[in-house]
């Protein structure tokens, strides 16, 4: 089924969200990484194979609405945000797929409402923190070093297309503003350290819980896989060969199949 | 007469170690204490020598975490400053302190009122947002909120300044139960207002409020022609009248005996461009520094041009107008024409940079009053009223003058 946008009007009238929604079948909420929307069309049709899946863009990152920012807070806002957004959508307890900061914003609302997540995916969520293991800065990288922090392979079709720009000034210029913006609307929540307590709250998340981490995850080390799954009763922990920060793009068709078995269970 | 309090004896081969002259340096590895004590005395030897030579304003500023300038709490600086040139007609220009990543920012608002009341009404109280590297990084403050940040730091300052009761303040990013600041500026309801900046969100604000618009730039006059045109567009659009006083810019100088003699100038900006401003735009350019109309401006039509200046030489910088070197004639000419052709009230001269030598700093300020500041002082004096500088100071001198003051 092919995507189509819908355009709520949320936070008192202040925020305008673009959900991608594609699919059929039960409910999954999508949520992306700091970098935006822009490479995860594959990996949602996927998705969109066995469910509805419901993908917003995160406040601010919506265009049209840069302001929306604004309107938000802090980490608090977010969270009650994004249970507003479900309300709207008219989903009681979707399953609800997270990478880096949408793993978080996923952890914390399974674990703030454990009653609104029917399942659970984390992919390379961001979240907690380990002195010896900092994650790394993603916003302070330059393009190449980046690149390696993200990618298992560097050099990688996949990497090349996650940063390809086009050649027109103005689609060039358009497509930098989405990612920058988005860096800049994802971190507002959790810059200088991506630490918002998740550590003291994990243990309420009572959904299934299926963890994916990229062995190669040079942003968050693999390490971290199973400081997520300790605290969460009965969380499966699987890491994934050949992928860095980015599994689903590096590796779809493992992704696919380990997050299509656990919604099945 | 601007400073930036650099670290002036860096390895020959520091930019190749170091990506950046920011965050990255580590002090353990790269400085010296006793130096940077020197370098510390010395600054401020310069800037008084300057206001004993009759400079009228002197400059300090904030920055962290890098050898290019760390006045780390430039009010420490202007203390001291205003202490040393005690009834002197020359300004204290703090330019200064960062509200945003102060907090809470009456802290500065405190600081401020010290320096005016201690400097006898002599302030320009200055207001940069900071750059990235230093609010974000070295200080912590979220990108996205800077602007933010510093649009209700300095209401509130304001405010803290000149209430007559006290206050509560609830605000988004600050909440205080009772304001009720001591010391308050002598100068009320506040001291003249400056400030930096470069994006279109700055030139706005600060024109829509009636401040001074300082634009610090390190690529000259001569390539300021763009800024300069939006901001004076600006000022017309909004009504405003075209005070040149409202323009304060920023302009690397160096005067010697003769134009021949003025190599000696050479080595000093090379190591300023090529080791002080080596930063990346990985940190100058965080997500979120920039708002998103600024950005979108940035990215489709640039106010500012931002040339390699890694590959070029002393020469390319003296061709391309990024500093003004030269005989005493050479340097006034180009001034006043860069002066006049941008309307520029106030010129901030940088008369130390890089590994400049005490002894050549002060040959060059000894020059520059002496052969060069007559020739600015009074240039716009007939037609204009210089509203953004300290009162006492325009009744006692008729007809201003600057060197890290006002033309």
């Amino acid at each position: 089924m092919a995507a189509a946008d819908r355009r709520l009007n949320l936070w008192q009238g202040k925020v305008e969200t673009q959900v991608l929604v594609q699919g059929d079948g039960p409910p999954l909420v999508f949520l992306h990484g700091p970098w935006g929307l822009r490479a995860d069309g594959d990996f949602i049709g996927r998705l969109a194979q066995t469910h509805t899946v419901y993908a917003p863009k995160h406040p601010g990152t919506t265009p049209g609405d840069p302001d929306a920012i604004y309107c938000l807070d802090d980490w608090l806002d977010l969270l009650v945000y994004y249970g507003e957004l479900f309300d709207r959508l008219d989903l009681r307890a979707p399953a609800v797929v997270g990478y880096s900061f949408g793993g978080m914003v996923a952890s914390e609302l399974a674990a703030a409402m454990p009653e609104r997540v029917g399942q659970l995916v984390l992919i390379d969520p961001l979240g907690l923190w380990r002195e010896e293991r900092p994650v790394t800065n993603w916003m302070i990288l330059p393009e190449a070093r980046c690149r390696q922090a993200l990618f298992a392979d560097p050099e990688g079709e996949v990497a090349r297309g996650f940063f390809a720009l086009p050649d027109d000034r103005d689609a060039r210029a358009d497509a930098q503003a989405d990612m920058t913006w988005s860096l800049a609307c994802t971190g507002k929540f959790v810059w200088p350290i991506p630490d918002r307590g998740l550590k003291k709250r994990i243990h309420r998340i009572g959904a299934p819980t299926l963890i994916l981490w990229g062995e190669e995850d040079r942003v968050i080390a693999p390490a971290y896989a199973q400081d997520f799954a300790a605290p969460i009763r009965g969380a499966r922990v699987e890491l994934i060969a050949g992928a860095g920060h980015l599994p689903h793009l590096e590796q779809p068709d493992r992704v696919t199949a380990l997050v299509h078995d656990v919604l099945r269970a | 007469m601007f400073h930036l309090m650099p670290y002036r004896d860096l390895p020959s081969d520091f930019d190749k170690h170091y990506q950046s002259a920011y965050i990255d340096p580590v002090w353990f590895d790269v400085a010296d204490p006793d130096k940077v004590g020197q370098y510390y005395n010395w600054t401020l030897d310069e800037l008084i020598y300057a206001a004993n030579a009759g400079m009228h304003g002197l400059c300090t500023n904030q920055h962290h975490q890098n050898v290019y300038g760390f006045m780390a709490n430039p009010s420490l600086m202007g203390s001291v400053l205003a202490r040393a040139t005690q009834g002197q007609n020359v300004a204290i220009i703090q330019i200064g302190s960062t509200l945003p990543s102060t907090s809470p920012p009456t802290r500065i608002a405190e600081e401020y009122g010290i320096l005016d009341c201690l400097s006898g009404g002599r302030l320009v109280a200055g207001f940069p947002r900071g750059l990235p590297t230093d609010a974000t990084i070295s200080n912590g403050v979220v990108p996205i909120d800077q602007r933010e940040r510093f649009d209700e730091a300095l209401d509130l300052t304001l405010k803290a300044w000149s209430a007559k009761e006290i206050f509560a303040w609830n605000g988004t990013h600050y909440q205080l139960p009772m304001v009720n600041l001591w010391p308050r500026p002598i100068q009320q309801p506040h001291p003249p207002i400056w400030i930096p900046g470069s994006s279109p969100t700055t030139v706005e604000y600060v024109t829509e409020r009636d401040f001074n618009f300082a634009h610090l730039s390190y690529a000259g006059a001569k390539n300021a022609e763009t800024l300069g045109d939006y901001y004076w567009d600006t000022v017309t659009k909004k009504g405003r009248d075209a005070n040149p006083y409202r323009l304060t810019f920023l302009q690397l100088v160096g005067v010697s005996p003769t134009d021949a003699a003025a190599e000696e100038y050479a080595p000093h900006v090379e190591y300023f461009y090529h080791k002080l401003l080596h930063t990346p735009a990985y940190y100058q350019a965080i997500p979120g520094h920039q708002d998103y109309p600024s950005m979108m401006r940035q990215l489709k039509a640039p106010l500012r041009e931002r040339p390699d200046t890694s590959v070029m030489t002393y020469k390319d910088f003296v061709d391309r107008g990024f500093v003004i070197t030269g005989s005493p004639a050479t340097v006034r000419d180009q001034l006043v024409e860069a002066v006049k052709r941008l309307r520029i009230g106030h010129l901030l001269t940088l008369l130390h940079f890089g590994s400049m030598p005490h002894e050549l700093c002060l040959q060059n300020i000894d020059l520059f009053t002496r052969e060069v500041l007559p020739a600015l002082e009074d240039l716009w004096d007939d037609e204009w009223e210089d509203r953004w500088w300290p009162e006492r100071l325009r009744a006692k001198r008729p007809m201003p003058a600057v060197a890290g003051g006002e033309v």
